[in-house]
Protein backbone atom coordinates (compact mmCIF):
# COMPACT_ATOMS: atom_id res chain seq x y z
CA UNK A 1 0.00 0.00 0.00
CA UNK A 2 1.71 3.21 -1.00
CA UNK A 3 0.62 6.51 0.58
CA UNK A 4 -1.17 9.17 -0.98
CA UNK A 5 0.70 11.89 1.06
CA UNK A 6 3.36 13.39 -1.04
CA UNK A 7 4.11 16.51 0.97
CA UNK A 8 7.37 17.95 2.88
CA UNK A 9 8.62 15.72 5.02
CA UNK A 10 11.04 17.80 6.84
CA UNK A 11 8.01 20.65 7.03
CA UNK A 12 6.20 18.39 8.93
CA UNK A 13 8.31 16.90 11.10
CA UNK A 14 9.96 20.36 12.06
CA UNK A 15 5.86 21.27 12.88
CA UNK A 16 5.49 18.17 14.96
CA UNK A 17 8.44 18.70 17.18
CA UNK A 18 7.42 22.06 17.72
CA UNK A 19 3.82 21.09 18.67
CA UNK A 20 5.08 18.51 21.07
CA UNK A 21 7.50 20.87 23.18
CA UNK A 22 5.18 23.63 22.74
CA UNK A 23 1.94 21.82 24.21
CA UNK A 24 4.64 20.42 27.02
CA UNK A 25 5.77 23.71 28.68
CA UNK A 26 3.08 25.83 27.90
CA UNK A 27 0.86 25.10 30.61
CA UNK A 28 3.58 25.07 33.14
CA UNK A 29 4.75 27.97 34.88
CA UNK A 30 8.39 26.48 35.57
CA UNK A 31 8.38 25.73 31.96
CA UNK A 32 12.43 24.29 30.35
CA UNK A 33 13.21 24.12 34.66
CA UNK A 34 11.12 20.71 34.77
CA UNK A 35 14.15 18.91 32.12
CA UNK A 36 16.62 20.41 34.87
CA UNK A 37 14.95 19.66 37.91
CA UNK A 38 14.64 15.84 37.62
CA UNK A 39 18.62 15.09 36.88
CA UNK A 40 19.55 17.17 39.76
CA UNK A 41 17.00 15.77 42.45
CA UNK A 42 18.08 12.63 41.58
CA UNK A 43 21.58 13.56 41.85
CA UNK A 44 21.57 14.89 44.96
CA UNK A 45 19.26 11.63 46.37
CA UNK A 46 22.06 8.92 44.86
CA UNK A 47 24.96 11.13 46.11
CA UNK A 48 23.15 11.17 49.22
CA UNK A 49 22.51 7.25 49.23
CA UNK A 50 26.10 6.63 48.22
CA UNK A 51 28.55 9.16 49.96
CA UNK A 52 26.65 8.85 53.62
CA UNK A 53 24.26 6.07 53.83
CA UNK A 54 26.17 3.45 51.52
CA UNK A 55 29.62 5.22 50.97
CA UNK A 56 31.97 3.85 48.50
CA UNK A 57 35.15 5.28 46.55
CA UNK A 58 33.93 6.75 43.42
CA UNK A 59 35.56 10.44 43.71
CA UNK A 60 33.09 13.46 42.43
CA UNK A 61 30.02 11.24 42.88
CA UNK A 62 27.61 13.71 41.55
CA UNK A 63 29.28 14.37 38.33
CA UNK A 64 29.91 10.20 38.34
CA UNK A 65 25.62 9.84 38.67
CA UNK A 66 24.86 12.59 36.41
CA UNK A 67 26.84 10.82 33.32
CA UNK A 68 24.41 7.95 33.87
CA UNK A 69 20.88 10.06 34.89
CA UNK A 70 21.14 12.28 32.09
CA UNK A 71 21.17 9.35 28.86
CA UNK A 72 18.93 6.95 31.33
CA UNK A 73 16.22 9.95 31.78
CA UNK A 74 15.92 10.69 28.09
CA UNK A 75 16.24 7.03 27.29
CA UNK A 76 13.15 6.29 29.56
CA UNK A 77 10.96 10.00 28.65
CA UNK A 78 11.40 9.07 24.62
CA UNK A 79 11.23 5.50 25.26
CA UNK A 80 7.90 5.69 27.46
CA UNK A 81 6.21 8.74 25.21
CA UNK A 82 7.24 7.19 22.18
CA UNK A 83 5.44 3.92 22.29
CA UNK A 84 2.06 4.82 23.12
CA UNK A 85 2.61 7.86 20.51
CA UNK A 86 0.57 5.88 18.11
CA UNK A 87 -2.26 4.83 19.97
CA UNK A 88 -2.67 8.69 21.24
CA UNK A 89 -3.01 10.52 17.86
CA UNK A 90 -5.91 7.70 17.10
CA UNK A 91 -7.57 10.40 15.66
CA UNK A 92 -4.64 11.75 12.85
CA UNK A 93 -3.75 8.25 12.19
CA UNK A 94 -7.22 7.56 11.13
CA UNK A 95 -7.80 10.27 9.22
CA UNK A 96 -5.36 11.72 7.40
CA UNK A 97 -2.81 10.26 5.53
CA UNK A 98 0.31 10.86 7.05
CA UNK A 99 3.61 8.69 6.64
CA UNK A 100 2.66 6.77 10.23
CA UNK A 101 7.09 6.67 11.24
CA UNK A 102 6.88 10.53 11.35
CA UNK A 103 4.32 10.37 14.12
CA UNK A 104 7.06 8.15 16.79
CA UNK A 105 10.05 9.60 15.41
CA UNK A 106 8.75 13.50 15.77
CA UNK A 107 7.86 12.49 19.74
CA UNK A 108 11.04 10.55 20.28
CA UNK A 109 13.14 14.26 18.45
CA UNK A 110 11.18 16.79 20.44
CA UNK A 111 12.53 15.14 23.33
CA UNK A 112 15.81 15.46 22.32
CA UNK A 113 15.17 19.35 22.75
CA UNK A 114 14.72 18.13 26.81
CA UNK A 115 18.04 16.40 26.21
CA UNK A 116 19.87 19.28 24.64
CA UNK A 117 18.99 21.70 28.12
CA UNK A 118 20.05 18.28 30.65
CA UNK A 119 23.42 17.91 28.22
CA UNK A 120 23.81 21.77 28.88
CA UNK A 121 23.54 20.93 32.40
CA UNK A 122 25.91 18.21 32.35
CA UNK A 123 28.81 20.22 30.75
CA UNK A 124 28.28 23.28 32.98
CA UNK A 125 28.69 20.62 36.14
CA UNK A 126 31.56 18.76 34.55
CA UNK A 127 32.89 22.58 33.79
CA UNK A 128 32.08 23.00 37.86
CA UNK A 129 33.83 20.34 39.22
CA UNK A 130 36.90 21.10 37.61
CA UNK A 131 37.39 18.98 34.12
CA UNK A 132 38.20 21.18 31.69
CA UNK A 133 37.28 20.32 27.99
CA UNK A 134 39.32 18.11 25.95
CA UNK A 135 39.41 16.83 22.41
CA UNK A 136 37.64 13.93 23.19
CA UNK A 137 34.70 16.38 23.92
CA UNK A 138 34.27 16.01 19.85
CA UNK A 139 32.77 12.09 20.31
CA UNK A 140 30.10 13.53 22.04
CA UNK A 141 27.54 14.53 19.31
CA UNK A 142 28.17 10.92 17.24
CA UNK A 143 27.89 9.26 20.54
CA UNK A 144 24.32 11.32 21.26
CA UNK A 145 23.24 10.91 17.80
CA UNK A 146 23.87 6.99 18.14
CA UNK A 147 21.50 7.03 21.21
CA UNK A 148 18.76 9.09 19.55
CA UNK A 149 18.86 6.33 16.63
CA UNK A 150 18.86 3.35 18.71
CA UNK A 151 15.53 5.13 21.14
CA UNK A 152 14.23 5.65 17.23
CA UNK A 153 14.86 1.77 16.40
CA UNK A 154 12.91 1.30 19.43
CA UNK A 155 10.28 3.56 19.54
CA UNK A 156 9.12 2.21 16.05
CA UNK A 157 8.85 -1.86 16.83
CA UNK A 158 7.24 -0.39 20.64
CA UNK A 159 4.70 2.10 19.08
CA UNK A 160 3.49 -0.41 16.51
CA UNK A 161 2.91 -3.34 18.46
CA UNK A 162 1.14 -0.94 21.36
CA UNK A 163 -1.42 -0.88 18.40
CA UNK A 164 -2.27 -4.36 19.09
CA UNK A 165 -1.31 -4.90 22.48
CA UNK A 166 -2.15 -1.80 24.69
CA UNK A 167 -0.11 -3.79 27.39
CA UNK A 168 3.00 -3.25 25.67
CA UNK A 169 3.56 0.65 27.32
CA UNK A 170 3.44 -1.64 30.50
CA UNK A 171 5.85 -3.36 29.22
CA UNK A 172 8.38 -0.59 28.60
CA UNK A 173 7.73 0.70 31.72
CA UNK A 174 8.62 -1.74 33.98
CA UNK A 175 11.82 -2.75 31.35
CA UNK A 176 12.96 1.07 32.02
CA UNK A 177 12.64 0.29 36.26
CA UNK A 178 14.49 -3.01 35.59
CA UNK A 179 17.34 -0.91 33.55
CA UNK A 180 17.84 1.73 36.06
CA UNK A 181 19.12 -1.54 37.51
CA UNK A 182 20.86 -2.89 35.18
CA UNK A 183 22.99 -0.08 33.26
CA UNK A 184 26.09 1.29 35.62
CA UNK A 185 24.17 4.82 36.73
CA UNK A 186 25.76 4.69 40.22
CA UNK A 187 28.23 1.43 39.82
CA UNK A 188 31.32 1.35 38.06
CA UNK A 189 32.04 -1.23 35.18
CA UNK A 190 35.08 -2.58 36.76
CA UNK A 191 32.84 -4.18 39.78
CA UNK A 192 30.96 -6.09 37.56
CA UNK A 193 31.81 -9.42 37.25
CA UNK A 194 34.50 -10.22 33.79
CA UNK A 195 31.85 -12.56 32.22
CA UNK A 196 28.78 -10.00 31.73
CA UNK A 197 31.08 -6.81 30.73
CA UNK A 198 30.44 -7.81 27.14
CA UNK A 199 27.06 -7.64 27.61
CA UNK A 200 26.92 -4.64 29.13
CA UNK A 201 29.12 -2.79 26.48
CA UNK A 202 26.60 -4.70 23.91
CA UNK A 203 23.85 -2.69 25.26
CA UNK A 204 23.42 0.75 23.93
CA UNK A 205 22.29 2.83 27.10
CA UNK A 206 24.89 1.33 29.08
CA UNK A 207 27.65 1.61 26.29
CA UNK A 208 26.81 5.45 25.95
CA UNK A 209 26.95 5.63 30.00
CA UNK A 210 30.42 4.48 29.79
CA UNK A 211 31.68 6.33 26.75
CA UNK A 212 30.40 9.60 28.55
CA UNK A 213 32.02 8.92 31.55
CA UNK A 214 35.46 8.32 29.74
CA UNK A 215 35.11 11.42 27.71
CA UNK A 216 33.55 13.91 30.95
CA UNK A 217 34.84 12.28 33.92
CA UNK A 218 38.40 10.57 33.28
CA UNK A 219 39.53 12.51 30.42
CA UNK A 220 40.18 9.34 27.91
CA UNK A 221 39.04 8.02 24.58
CA UNK A 222 35.76 6.95 24.59
CA UNK A 223 36.31 3.36 22.58
CA UNK A 224 38.78 2.41 25.55
CA UNK A 225 40.57 -1.26 24.22
CA UNK A 226 37.26 -2.64 23.06
CA UNK A 227 35.74 -0.42 20.59
CA UNK A 228 32.86 0.72 22.53
CA UNK A 229 31.92 3.02 19.77
CA UNK A 230 31.94 0.90 17.35
CA UNK A 231 30.24 -1.63 19.37
CA UNK A 232 27.30 1.26 20.37
CA UNK A 233 26.82 2.39 16.30
CA UNK A 234 26.37 -1.21 15.40
CA UNK A 235 23.66 -2.16 18.17
CA UNK A 236 22.01 1.25 17.30
CA UNK A 237 22.09 0.41 13.23
CA UNK A 238 20.87 -3.06 13.56
CA UNK A 239 17.85 -1.84 16.33
CA UNK A 240 17.01 1.12 14.01
CA UNK A 241 16.60 -0.94 10.84
CA UNK A 242 14.55 -3.97 12.64
CA UNK A 243 12.39 -1.02 14.34
CA UNK A 244 11.81 0.40 10.83
CA UNK A 245 10.91 -3.28 9.53
CA UNK A 246 8.65 -4.51 12.04
CA UNK A 247 6.90 -0.93 11.86
CA UNK A 248 6.51 -1.52 8.26
CA UNK A 249 4.76 -5.09 8.87
CA UNK A 250 2.23 -3.57 11.14
CA UNK A 251 1.72 -0.58 9.87
CA UNK A 252 -1.39 -1.07 7.25
CA UNK A 253 -3.89 -2.64 10.10
CA UNK A 254 -2.98 0.28 12.22
CA UNK A 255 -6.53 1.69 10.98
CA UNK A 256 -8.46 -1.42 11.66
CA UNK A 257 -7.07 -2.12 15.57
CA UNK A 258 -7.47 2.14 16.88
CA UNK B 1 -8.72 9.24 -17.21
CA UNK B 2 -10.30 7.00 -14.64
CA UNK B 3 -8.89 8.36 -11.43
CA UNK B 4 -10.94 6.38 -8.70
CA UNK B 5 -11.51 2.39 -9.37
CA UNK B 6 -12.71 -0.46 -6.87
CA UNK B 7 -12.72 -4.00 -8.14
CA UNK B 8 -14.59 -6.27 -6.15
CA UNK B 9 -13.87 -4.86 -2.56
CA UNK B 10 -14.01 -6.27 0.59
CA UNK B 11 -13.26 -4.47 3.64
CA UNK B 12 -14.16 -7.01 7.44
CA UNK B 13 -13.63 -5.62 10.14
CA UNK B 14 -13.75 -7.68 13.84
CA UNK B 15 -16.42 -7.21 15.68
CA UNK B 16 -14.93 -6.04 19.06
CA UNK B 17 -17.01 -8.79 21.59
CA UNK B 18 -15.76 -7.89 24.75
CA UNK B 19 -12.06 -8.11 25.30
CA UNK B 20 -9.20 -8.73 23.19
CA UNK B 21 -6.68 -11.25 24.21
CA UNK B 22 -3.51 -12.53 22.75
CA UNK B 23 -4.94 -15.58 21.47
CA UNK B 24 -7.11 -13.60 19.62
CA UNK B 25 -4.20 -11.53 17.59
CA UNK B 26 -2.58 -14.79 17.25
CA UNK B 27 -4.98 -16.73 15.31
CA UNK B 28 -5.21 -13.26 13.39
CA UNK B 29 -1.58 -13.20 12.18
CA UNK B 30 -1.53 -17.09 11.57
CA UNK B 31 -4.54 -16.05 9.29
CA UNK B 32 -7.60 -18.21 10.83
CA UNK B 33 -10.65 -17.04 9.76
CA UNK B 34 -12.27 -15.08 11.95
CA UNK B 35 -16.26 -16.29 12.43
CA UNK B 36 -17.18 -12.66 14.11
CA UNK B 37 -16.02 -10.51 11.40
CA UNK B 38 -17.99 -8.00 9.69
CA UNK B 39 -18.22 -6.68 6.53
CA UNK B 40 -18.66 -3.26 6.32
CA UNK B 41 -18.12 -3.32 2.54
CA UNK B 42 -18.89 -6.29 -0.32
CA UNK B 43 -17.84 -7.28 -3.76
CA UNK B 44 -17.94 -3.42 -4.19
CA UNK B 45 -17.20 -2.28 -8.10
CA UNK B 46 -17.35 0.83 -9.53
CA UNK B 47 -14.99 3.78 -11.19
CA UNK B 48 -15.02 7.23 -11.37
CA UNK B 49 -13.11 9.21 -14.19
CA UNK B 50 -11.39 12.56 -14.04
CA UNK B 51 -13.45 15.57 -13.39
CA UNK B 52 -17.35 13.72 -12.32
CA UNK B 53 -18.86 14.75 -8.84
CA UNK B 54 -19.96 11.35 -7.11
CA UNK B 55 -22.41 10.99 -4.04
CA UNK B 56 -22.48 8.12 -2.11
CA UNK B 57 -25.64 7.85 -0.25
CA UNK B 58 -27.03 5.06 2.46
CA UNK B 59 -28.31 4.50 5.80
CA UNK B 60 -25.91 5.04 9.07
CA UNK B 61 -23.94 1.93 8.88
CA UNK B 62 -24.31 0.92 5.10
CA UNK B 63 -20.49 1.35 4.61
CA UNK B 64 -19.50 5.03 3.22
CA UNK B 65 -17.09 6.16 5.70
CA UNK B 66 -15.30 3.04 5.46
CA UNK B 67 -15.40 3.00 1.50
CA UNK B 68 -14.46 7.18 1.98
CA UNK B 69 -11.35 5.42 4.14
CA UNK B 70 -10.11 3.22 1.49
CA UNK B 71 -10.38 5.93 -1.20
CA UNK B 72 -7.82 7.92 0.53
CA UNK B 73 -5.90 4.88 1.57
CA UNK B 74 -5.85 5.04 4.91
CA UNK B 75 -7.14 1.60 5.80
CA UNK B 76 -6.56 -1.50 2.68
CA UNK B 77 -8.44 -3.16 1.38
CA UNK B 78 -9.31 -7.01 2.96
CA UNK B 79 -9.86 -8.08 -0.48
CA UNK B 80 -9.71 -6.53 -4.14
CA UNK B 81 -8.21 -3.91 -5.15
CA UNK B 82 -8.20 -0.19 -5.12
CA UNK B 83 -6.67 2.52 -7.42
CA UNK B 84 -6.54 5.75 -6.87
CA UNK B 85 -4.68 8.24 -9.27
CA UNK B 86 -4.36 11.87 -8.01
CA UNK B 87 -3.79 14.23 -4.72
CA UNK B 88 -6.64 13.35 -2.54
CA UNK B 89 -7.71 16.06 -0.36
CA UNK B 90 -10.02 14.91 2.58
CA UNK B 91 -12.71 16.51 4.36
CA UNK B 92 -13.18 13.61 6.60
CA UNK B 93 -13.58 14.80 10.26
CA UNK B 94 -12.98 18.37 9.86
CA UNK B 95 -10.22 19.17 12.75
CA UNK B 96 -8.57 15.92 13.24
CA UNK B 97 -4.97 17.04 14.05
CA UNK B 98 -5.68 20.26 15.79
CA UNK B 99 -4.68 20.60 19.01
CA UNK B 100 -6.49 22.65 21.95
CA UNK B 101 -3.75 24.05 23.13
CA UNK B 102 -2.10 25.85 20.26
CA UNK B 103 -3.28 28.94 18.60
CA UNK B 104 -5.38 29.35 15.52
CA UNK B 105 -1.86 30.53 13.73
CA UNK B 106 0.35 27.05 14.76
CA UNK B 107 -2.50 25.06 14.06
CA UNK B 108 -3.03 26.07 10.59
CA UNK B 109 0.96 26.01 10.27
CA UNK B 110 0.33 22.31 11.50
CA UNK B 111 -2.78 21.16 9.65
CA UNK B 112 -1.18 22.28 6.56
CA UNK B 113 2.07 20.40 6.98
CA UNK B 114 -0.38 17.49 8.08
CA UNK B 115 -2.06 17.90 4.49
CA UNK B 116 0.89 17.54 2.76
CA UNK B 117 1.25 21.45 2.26
CA UNK B 118 5.45 22.78 1.60
CA UNK B 119 6.89 24.82 3.70
CA UNK B 120 6.57 27.44 0.93
CA UNK B 121 2.53 26.67 0.11
CA UNK B 122 1.84 27.43 3.95
CA UNK B 123 3.41 30.67 3.91
CA UNK B 124 1.59 31.67 0.55
CA UNK B 125 -1.44 30.14 1.56
CA UNK B 126 -1.79 31.40 5.24
CA UNK B 127 -3.64 34.60 4.65
CA UNK B 128 -5.93 33.08 2.13
CA UNK B 129 -6.94 30.70 4.68
CA UNK B 130 -7.00 33.31 7.57
CA UNK B 131 -9.61 35.28 5.36
CA UNK B 132 -11.63 32.61 4.12
CA UNK B 133 -12.43 31.85 7.88
CA UNK B 134 -12.63 35.44 8.66
CA UNK B 135 -11.36 34.69 11.93
CA UNK B 136 -8.69 37.36 12.37
CA UNK B 137 -9.18 38.38 15.77
CA UNK B 138 -9.26 35.23 17.62
CA UNK B 139 -6.04 33.80 15.26
CA UNK B 140 -3.38 34.33 18.23
CA UNK B 141 -5.57 32.42 20.74
CA UNK B 142 -5.29 28.90 21.77
CA UNK B 143 -7.92 26.69 20.02
CA UNK B 144 -9.12 25.90 23.03
CA UNK B 145 -11.34 29.24 23.68
CA UNK B 146 -12.80 28.83 19.83
CA UNK B 147 -16.71 27.56 19.56
CA UNK B 148 -17.18 24.63 18.38
CA UNK B 149 -18.49 26.61 14.71
CA UNK B 150 -15.21 28.84 15.15
CA UNK B 151 -13.06 25.79 15.26
CA UNK B 152 -15.03 24.03 11.90
CA UNK B 153 -14.03 27.17 10.12
CA UNK B 154 -10.65 27.25 10.74
CA UNK B 155 -10.69 23.46 9.60
CA UNK B 156 -12.42 23.75 6.54
CA UNK B 157 -10.90 26.64 5.54
CA UNK B 158 -7.24 24.50 5.75
CA UNK B 159 -8.66 21.57 4.15
CA UNK B 160 -9.86 23.67 1.09
CA UNK B 161 -7.53 25.65 0.40
CA UNK B 162 -5.33 22.72 -0.21
CA UNK B 163 -5.88 22.63 -4.03
CA UNK B 164 -6.82 18.89 -4.49
CA UNK B 165 -6.97 16.88 -7.40
CA UNK B 166 -9.57 14.54 -5.85
CA UNK B 167 -12.03 16.39 -2.94
CA UNK B 168 -13.55 14.03 -0.41
CA UNK B 169 -16.59 15.21 1.78
CA UNK B 170 -17.96 13.48 4.25
CA UNK B 171 -21.03 15.03 5.89
CA UNK B 172 -19.38 18.22 6.44
CA UNK B 173 -21.17 20.58 4.90
CA UNK B 174 -22.71 22.17 8.32
CA UNK B 175 -19.84 24.22 9.04
CA UNK B 176 -21.03 27.46 10.78
CA UNK B 177 -24.06 29.48 10.36
CA UNK B 178 -25.86 30.03 7.69
CA UNK B 179 -23.63 32.69 5.97
CA UNK B 180 -20.40 30.88 6.44
CA UNK B 181 -22.31 27.35 5.15
CA UNK B 182 -23.02 29.10 1.89
CA UNK B 183 -19.23 30.50 1.72
CA UNK B 184 -18.45 26.61 1.88
CA UNK B 185 -20.49 25.37 -0.64
CA UNK B 186 -19.66 27.77 -2.92
CA UNK B 187 -15.89 27.15 -2.85
CA UNK B 188 -17.28 23.65 -2.94
CA UNK B 189 -18.99 24.53 -6.50
CA UNK B 190 -15.49 26.60 -7.69
CA UNK B 191 -13.65 23.60 -6.42
CA UNK B 192 -15.56 21.35 -8.98
CA UNK B 193 -16.37 23.63 -11.83
CA UNK B 194 -12.65 23.90 -12.40
CA UNK B 195 -12.73 20.37 -13.42
CA UNK B 196 -11.42 18.23 -10.18
CA UNK B 197 -13.41 14.77 -8.81
CA UNK B 198 -15.56 15.08 -6.00
CA UNK B 199 -16.86 12.48 -4.28
CA UNK B 200 -19.69 13.30 -1.56
CA UNK B 201 -20.71 12.06 1.28
CA UNK B 202 -24.31 13.94 2.65
CA UNK B 203 -28.14 13.80 3.83
CA UNK B 204 -29.12 16.65 2.22
CA UNK B 205 -30.48 15.80 -1.37
CA UNK B 206 -30.99 18.48 -2.59
CA UNK B 207 -27.32 19.91 -2.48
CA UNK B 208 -25.95 16.48 -3.68
CA UNK B 209 -28.40 16.80 -6.68
CA UNK B 210 -27.36 20.02 -7.62
CA UNK B 211 -23.34 19.41 -6.64
CA UNK B 212 -23.47 15.67 -8.26
CA UNK B 213 -24.05 14.07 -11.54
CA UNK B 214 -23.68 10.54 -10.17
CA UNK B 215 -24.55 8.51 -7.15
CA UNK B 216 -23.56 5.63 -5.18
CA UNK B 217 -26.45 3.99 -2.86
CA UNK B 218 -24.53 1.86 -0.63
CA UNK B 219 -26.72 -0.70 1.39
CA UNK B 220 -25.35 -3.19 4.06
CA UNK B 221 -21.84 -2.91 2.57
CA UNK B 222 -22.93 -3.74 -0.91
CA UNK B 223 -23.55 -1.20 -3.46
CA UNK B 224 -27.21 -1.17 -4.96
CA UNK B 225 -27.72 1.33 -7.08
CA UNK B 226 -25.24 3.23 -9.42
CA UNK B 227 -26.65 6.39 -11.93
CA UNK B 228 -27.70 9.54 -12.23
CA UNK B 229 -28.41 10.99 -8.85
CA UNK B 230 -31.91 12.47 -9.51
CA UNK B 231 -32.51 8.51 -9.75
CA UNK B 232 -30.72 7.23 -7.35
CA UNK B 233 -31.91 9.86 -4.94
CA UNK B 234 -35.68 9.27 -6.13
CA UNK B 235 -35.04 5.40 -5.88
CA UNK B 236 -33.15 5.72 -2.04
CA UNK B 237 -36.64 7.58 -0.77
CA UNK B 238 -38.55 5.33 -2.02
CA UNK B 239 -37.38 2.78 -0.64
CA UNK B 240 -36.91 4.63 3.07
CA UNK B 241 -40.44 5.79 2.90
CA UNK B 242 -41.96 2.10 1.87
CA UNK B 243 -40.00 0.40 4.75
CA UNK B 244 -40.04 2.72 7.85
CA UNK B 245 -39.95 0.23 10.16
CA UNK B 246 -36.02 -0.46 9.17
Amino acid sequence: MTSLWNGDYLFLLENLIVKDFKIRYRNMSLGVFWSLLNPLILMGVLTFVFTKVMPNAVPNFPLFVLCGLVPFNFFTVAWNNGTISIANNAGLIKRIPVPREIVPIATVLSTTIHLGIQIALLLIITLAFGRGVNVYWLWLPLLWALEVMFVCGLVLATSALDVYLRDMRYIVESACTVLFWLVPIFYTLDIVPRQYVTVYEFNPLAALILGLRRILYEGVSPNGDAGLVYKLAFTSTVTFIAGLTIFSRLKHKFFDYL
Amino acid sequence: MTVIEFKNVSKAFHRAVGQRLLRHYLEDLMGKSDPDSFHALKNVNFAIKDGESVAVIGANGAGKSTLLSLVTRLAPPSTGQVTINGRVAALLELGAGFHPDLTGRENIRLNASLLGFSRKQASELYETIVDFSELHDFIDEPLRTYSNGMMLRLAFSVAVNLDPEILIIDEVLAVGDQQFQTKCIDKIFEIRNQGKTILCVSHVGPLLESLCTRALWLDHGQLVMDGPTHEVLQAYEGRTLHAPSE
